[in-house]
């Protein structure tokens, strides 16, 4: 999951890439990987097409599942939730998943990951696991 | 008959925990309207001045009313109003 997150974000770059892992209401496990279009094709900007999110979170209300992971790329900038990013964040329950390639778009390159929880314009950043 | 109107979690607060609401009217914004009057504080959630805030999808029948005229956009008894905030952000 991991791996597919970082993949997508240098795919994209220096576009942001954006997307989300579902996983089963309750578990907190994140477990499908569903990329998404960023319908500004921006390099400081990302924003889900709405078609496509619709069908995304029809698909998992199906399932039974909810957003876990809300990843989004900054191709220039620390992996760090930016202003713009807290004041739109609107899923309590999910974590946001900050991938900067300023330094590594290209493989080996480093990137930086990291996750937090936004909850009413308060951003608590968590420790990341990485699962084999 | 009404326009069932889905809540998403964050507007949830609004409605009792609800997930979806019974609304009435002939546009987008009339049934905006009929739920404000049983959930107030709703509707500023959902519009901005005369527009739908920039950052809230708004579906009617699983089309995104932006290509439906808005708040304008016709609904009727029956309809499914899906209202879900974009997820966006910005470096």
């Amino acid at each position: 999951m991991y791996d597919a997150i970082v993949a997508h974000a240098r795919r994209d770059h220096p576009d942001e890439a954006c997307g989300i892992v579902a996983g089963a209401a309750g578990s907190e496990l994140p477990s499908r990987f569903v990329p998404m279009v960023n319908a500004e094709r921006s390099p400081t900007f990302f924003r889900f097409d709405p078609t496509e999110q619709l069908r995304v979170w029809r698909e998992m209300d199906d399932r039974d599942e909810v957003p876990v992971v809300i990843y989004h790329s900054h191709t220039a900038t620390e992996a760090y939730p930016s202003r713009t990013d807290v004041s739109l964040a609107s899923e309590p329950d999910a974590h946001y998943v900050l991938v900067s390639t300023r330094d590594g778009a290209h493989e080996p390159g480093p990137v930086e990951f990291r996750s937090f929880r936004i909850v009413d314009g308060e951003v608590t950043e968590e420790e990341v696991e990485v699962v084999p | 008959m009404a326009v069932e109107v889905r809540i998403p979690t964050i507007l949830r607060s609004y409605t009792d925990g609800a997930k979806t609401v019974d609304g009435k009217g002939d546009t987008l914004a009339d049934v905006i309207d009929s739920i404000e009057a049983n959930h107030q504080g709703i509707k500023e959630r959902l519009v901005d001045g005369g527009d739908l805030r920039r950052f809230v999808n708004v579906y009617v029948n699983d089309e995104d009313v932006r290509f439906l005229g808005g708040l304008q956009a016709p609904t009727t008894d029956g309809d499914t109003v899906v209202v879900l905030p974009a997820v966006a952000g910005g470096a």
